[in-house]
């Protein structure tokens, strides 16, 4: 059950690691890296499973942390270049432009 | 089983390497850095090192991206394309690889109990760290205590490389809202079309 529970999350993590690959708005590569750091604990999880070793538990939990600290992080950067919030009187209102043109 | 997901984080990582060489959006690539070293702390944690591992989510994912992206803030967001193709990097890159691989070669097997590192320090270190140092973590008492100035050492290296990036970004961050209320178009300096600074877009 654990090896079938291991495939189905290696397949999601090829699907985000293509979406981080190819998507073309900063917000398709924030969700898809999200979503990786996701699929790491759950993988991370898995394996102590499937090693009979779960007590590495603790570390796919603190990734979950890190995990999210650092996608706040990166959005607070997206939306206004430093990570100390909306500048004085500039408000919040200027957002960079989804689209990024590249390949 | 196992071996299956070595092989597929490790062919993740290839592929995440050859797309971030190959990507001029240097945005996408701070993105697919993150991923990279979430797929070698996966990796370590395969291996067993855990705190290798944990140090890598953290470094690697948490605080490299962040500074990556505060130093993306300040510079460009595109990479300029390159003028002409130069060999010298790709021949550096095989000869050091190659000298890495023959130096591997005589190395004994992973996990083999008879290789020199096992005989060593790591007796002593398991027979009489409990009652040497006390806690039963036996990794805990070689980095606290035995080599407890070595980790003095790098403690130190790593704060006054985090003071020094802190005033090194705080003193942009100050002059660049000094300048701002006075012209708006300020830090509007285009690089030949290459790109802008971001903060130009949070203009008012």
């Amino acid at each position: 059950m654990f090896t079938v529970g291991s495939l189905f999350v290696l397949v999601t993590m090829a699907l985000a690691l293509v979406r981080a690959v190819r998507g073309p708005s900063v917000y398709d590569r924030i969700v898809a890296v999200n979503l990786f750091g996701t699929m790491t604990v759950v993988l991370l999880v898995l394996l102590g499973f499937l090693t009979d070793r779960p007590e590495f538990e603790d570390i796919a939990l603190l990734y979950v942390l890190i995990n999210f600290a650092g996608t706040i992080a990166v959005m607070k950067f997206v939306k206004y270049s430093s990570l100390a919030g909306p500048p004085d009187g500039g408000g919040g209102r200027g957002a960079p432009s989804g689209r990024e043109g590249d390949a | 089983m196992e071996q299956a997901i070595d092989i597929v984080l490790m062919a993740f990582m290839a592929v995440t390497a050859i797309v971030m060489i190959r990507l001029r959006n240097l945005y996408a690539v701070v993105m697919l850095s993150g991923i990279f070293s979430l797929l070698s702390a996966s990796m370590f944690v395969v291996l067993d090192a855990v705190d290798v591992a944990f140090t890598e989510a953290a470094v690697g994912a948490g605080i490299s991206t962040v500074l990556m992206l505060g130093t993306l803030a300040l510079t460009f967001r595109e990479e300029r394309p390159r003028r002409r193709r130069d060999l010298t990097p790709l021949a550096v890159v095989l000869v050091t690889g190659a000298a890495l691989i023959y130096g591997t070669l005589d190395m004994p097997h992973f996990g083999d109990p008879n290789a020199p590192i096992h005989h060593h320090v790591a007796p002593r270190y398991i027979e009489d760290s409990p009652v040497e140092v006390g806690p039963p973590n036996m990794v805990t008492s070689v980095l606290a205590s035995y080599r407890g100035y070595d980790t003095l050492g790098e403690t130190t290296v790593i704060f006054t490389a985090g003071v020094a990036v802190m005033v090194l970004l705080s003193g942009v961050w100050r002059r660049r809202r000094r300048v701002a209320p006075l012209d708006p178009d300020a830090g509007r300096v285009s690089a030949d079309g290459e790109g802008r600074p971001a903060h130009t877009e949070t203009d008012p």
